[in-house]
């Protein structure tokens, strides 16, 4: 097991947000955390990568990480793309990979990875002085996750990744995630309000409810689960 | 605080006023007369600052702005051209009384620093900081410079102040009163004010301007009003100052009086009009600025005391940032929850600290 | 108005250039800390002074000038990095007036203890520059102005190739833009923000033994320059490193220029001026030259 999370609670100065959270990612899996607005599914990714007071058990590769410094644990191969993509808005794109490969020593890193990254985002090669607040909503959500990509993480986690985004461009970076999942095995854990196009990628999720884990499953177990369907699919 | 433990601790303190005369002797007696004298520039402070959120590090120049125009006003042409200076034709002949000087002085003061507050409103924190250490910076020079006024570099002495009517007081007392009495005043008007429309007006801005402005208060209007009021009171506290020190020169007022002002507002406590009384006590006592403030010029490293100073300082910040008022608060909350559990009505306390 | 000559209007401004230059390495120290620390540090010109005392007393020691230098800088990097990590780290989430405070204790303190170590009388500090004129078509500039201009100015051109070149220049840069995200990035934020202090403090250090030689080393040496430092630094944009030195530069020479030639200002009112000057561009565009404009979100 790659990740798991036992009984982890988090919380926002007096405000208890996750209850005890129990979930668990395999390698090379794609996992979606659904849930609605407040259910605690950003604070469940900050509980990993440490960016929130968190207690409980958080185990990476079997070892434990709930008192480690988010930069520790990014540095042990966990990428946290954030709500609102957390980029350098006032740097450019190039300097936005270069801060991706700061992790594992920038220089080496990005030459050695340049192409790679190029490959999935050749778009990004001709723009890469274009300072990265002037990107439009999907090309910075592309630049996030190349970004991410950069330092060879073993587990990738997005926070939203489609919110603000055109469907299309929603389905061409879920295509973008599924074909790094084939291709490299990267395995993703997804935080995402559009359970529809989340269910499609990942193949287990987990359904969140005020800071707990409500359902859990295969995503066509899910998909035809009746309060799941009308409460996040729609139907 | 509930109000009788206020009410309590006022008529304490009014009658510690009263009776220190009684025992103390004249140097004493003149310090807590600069009690009074910085708690008025205090008070100012605290409603720029703590209520209103804007930033001063000019008052002390407000202060040396209301110690001019009361010289100016109790020399009249006359007295100032005794002293050699050169005033201009337009001043009166003949000086006003004292009494009538300072709370004109205050006038001028705060009409001037609502005028600073009106181009003051473009700017905000750092830059607001800058312009008003720019004030303090440069009242000296300037004053040094038009010295056909201000009577220059070597300064403006003026007649020792007599108790008027004819009481049978001595000068010290009657001075010490006049502070006191119209430091008494003053909080009276900064208590009204801060705890009625205009307080609240305050306080919205400071708390978020935008959210004060979409409720409709024109913070515009409002910011501008605190600067008025604080230069004020900065004005009256400037010209009591001169009364006492019967003597005024450039350097009477140095940046580093502004900056101890606003070192001693937070200390004391911003947000707590009392506060001050607490940052007074600190500014008179305190060795670094407690004897003869004309000397002390713009060099702080005369006294090794300053190093002391400032790690208490230091220290403050890291230990408590509500100030003194703030501990104090701390020590009377218990007490407060004491007597509410004691008695059965449901007390509005906070939730957590 | 005395006859107006133009070797002494280009000599005034190459002695402008060179106190703004050192107005400049000053206000680039000021941006710095703001930028990645978001505090203004009041103390800076102390530190400063207190840190060419510290190379006035390794040359007095025997220390020749450029050892004394490099170790100073050394130094005052140390002393940068010391007082990030132990005054300004443990406040850091606090208001604004709070951290003013802050700065301000540290100024009274830093100020009262270099007296208080090595007495309030001026000290005597070489310059490692010859005490020449050079004639450059019929304008004089003296050796001491040039060589002040180049340190500092260079000292500059280092710090932005560090920034724009390096790795731990880009993540501070990073740091300054977004800290969150950059934690992400496997930055440690806070040996970023200490190196922050660390180098401004080295730009101090600069600017203060630059200052010395004509300035007389005394405690309170930098308590004028500070002030425009300030002034620069709010001039070309708080958060704006070019608009310190480009401020830096510009209030130098005019403020030299304006004590010439305007009978108004004189000796006397330049600083005065200067800020009044400064109040102005602030008044019409707030943000300073090339700050940023900031838009109040509802």
């Amino acid at each position: 097991m790659l990740l798991e999370l036992r009984d982890v609670q988090a919380r926002y100065g007096p405000i208890r947000a996750l209850h005890g959270v129990t979930l668990a990612v395999e390698e090379g899996e794609i996992v979606a955390l659904l849930g609605a607005n407040g259910a605690g599914k950003t604070t469940t990714l900050r509980a990993v990568s440490g960016t929130v007071r968190r207690s409980g058990e958080v185990l990476f590769q079997g070892k434990p990480i709930v008192r480690r410094s988010p930069e520790a644990i990014v540095r042990g191969g966990i990428a946290h793309v954030p709500e609102g993509r957390g980029l350098f808005s006032e740097l450019s794109v190039w300097e936005n990979l270069r801060m991706g490969a700061y992790v594992r020593g920038e220089r080496r890193t990005l030459k050695a990875e340049g192409s790679r990254i190029f490959g999935y985002f050749p778009w990004l090669e001709r723009r890469r002085n274009q300072q990265a607040g002037t990107l439009s909503g999907g090309e910075q959500q592309m630049l996030a996750l190349a970004r991410a990509l950069v330092g060879r993480p073993r587990l990738l986690m997005l926070d939203e990744p489609s919110l603000g985004l055109a469907p299309t461009i929603v389905r061409e970076l879920f295509q973008i995630v599924k074909e790094l999942n084939e291709k490299d095995g990267l395995t993703v854990l997804v935080v995402e309000q559009n359970a529809n196009i989340a269910l499609q990628a990942a193949s287990r999720a987990y359904v969140l409810e005020v800071g707990k884990v409500a359902i859990s499953g295969q995503s066509d177990e899910l998909r035809r689960h009746e309060g799941i369907r009308k409460s996040y699919l729609g139907y | 605080m509930t109000a009788a433990v206020k009410g309590v601790l006022l008529a304490a303190a009014v009658a510690l006023i009263i009776l220190i005369p009684q025992r103390a002797g004249e140097f004493r007696l003149s310090q807590f007369t600069y009690v009074a004298i910085y708690f008025i520039a205090l008070l100012g402070l605290n409603i720029l600052v703590g209520y209103n959120g804007q930033i001063s590090l000019g008052h002390g120049a407000f202060m040396g702005i209301g110690a001019y125009a009361a010289m100016i006003f109790i020399l009249g042409r006359e007295g100032l051209t005794a002293t050699g200076a050169n005033p201009p034709g337009w001043l009166l002949e003949h000086g006003m009384r004292p009494i009538f000087a300072i709370p004109l002085a205050g006038l001028v003061t705060g009409v001037i620093g609502y005028l600073f507050g009106l181009p003051a409103l473009r700017l905000a924190g750092v830059s607001l900081a800058l312009a008003t250490f720019a004030v303090a910076v440069s009242l000296p020079l300037i004053a040094k410079h038009y010295d056909s006024v201000t009577g220059g570099g070597g300064g403006v002495s003026l007649p020792l102040p007599t108790t008027p009517f004819g009481w049978d007081i001595s000068t010290p007392h009657w001075l010490y009163y006049e502070a006191w009495a119209t430091a008494g005043i003053l909080f009276l008007v900064a208590w009204l004010l801060v705890r009625g429309r205009v307080g609240r007006a305050w306080r919205s801005i400071r708390d978020g301007e935008v959210a004060a402005v979409s409720s409709g208060v024109s913070s515009a209007a409002y910011k501008t009003l605190a600067f008025g009021v604080s230069s004020a009171f900065a004005g009256v506290a400037g010209a009591l100052f001169v009364i006492q020190v019967s003597y005024i020169n450039p350097d009477t007022f140095p940046l580093t009086l502004s900056i101890l002002l606003l070192v001693s507002a937070v200390l004391g406590g911003l947000g707590s009009l009392l506060g001050g009384i607490f940052g007074a006590l600190l500014l008179v006592f305190l060795p670094i600025y407690s004897q003869d403030p004309p000397v002390l010029h713009f060099s702080f490293s005369k006294q090794a005391p300053s190093v002391v100073f400032g790690v208490f300082l230091i220290l403050m910040v890291l230990v408590a940032p509500g100030g003194v008022a703030g501990l104090l608060r701390q020590v009377v909350q218990p007490i407060k929850i004491g007597l509410a559990r004691r008695g059965s009505r449901p007390s509005r306390l906070a939730k957590e600290e | 108005m005395t006859a107006f000559l133009w070797s002494e209007f280009f000599q005034q401004i190459t002695s402008g250039l060179a106190i703004g230059s050192i107005f400049a390495s000053l206000a680039l120290a000021l941006v710095l800390i703001y930028r990645t620390t978001d505090v203004i540090n009041f103390a800076q010109g102390e530190m400063a002074t207190f840190t060419t005392y510290i190379a006035w007393s390794l040359m007095n020691h025997g220390l020749s000038y450029w050892p004394a230098f490099v170790l100073t800088l050394l130094i005052a990097f140390g002393g940068g990095v010391g007082i990030e990590r132990v005054l300004i780290r443990p406040v850091e989430h606090r208001p604004e007036i709070v951290m003013i405070i802050m700065t301000i204790g540290l100024f009274i303190v830093i100020n009262g203890l270099t007296g208080w170590l090595w007495g309030a009388d001026p000290k005597a500090v070489d310059s490692p520059f010859p005490n020449k004129t050079i004639d450059v078509a019929g304008v004089a500039i003296s050796t001491q102005d040039i060589g002040t201009f180049c340190v500092c100015i260079a000292s500059v051109i280092v710090l932005w190739a560090f920034f724009r070149f390096t790795s731990l220049g880009l993540a501070m840069r990073s740091v300054a833009v977004n800290s969150a995200a950059s934690r992400l990035m496997g930055v440690r934020v806070g040996w970023m923000l200490a190196l922050g202090w660390g180098l401004a403090a080295v730009l101090g250090a600069i600017a203060g033994l630059m200052a010395a030689p004509t300035a007389f080393l005394d405690p309170n040496m930098m308590l004028v320059i500070i002030v425009y430092a300030f002034a620069a630094a709010v001039l070309g944009g708080i958060d704006s490193p070019i608009g310190a030195v480009v401020g830096g530069l510009t209030l130098g020479v005019t403020v030299n220029l304006l004590g010439r030639y305007v009978d108004l200002v004189g000796e006397e009112l330049k600083l005065p001026t200067a800020l009044a000057v400064l109040l102005l561009v602030l008044v019409i565009r707030p943000q300073g030259l090339f700050g940023r404009v900031i838009v109040r979100r509802v």
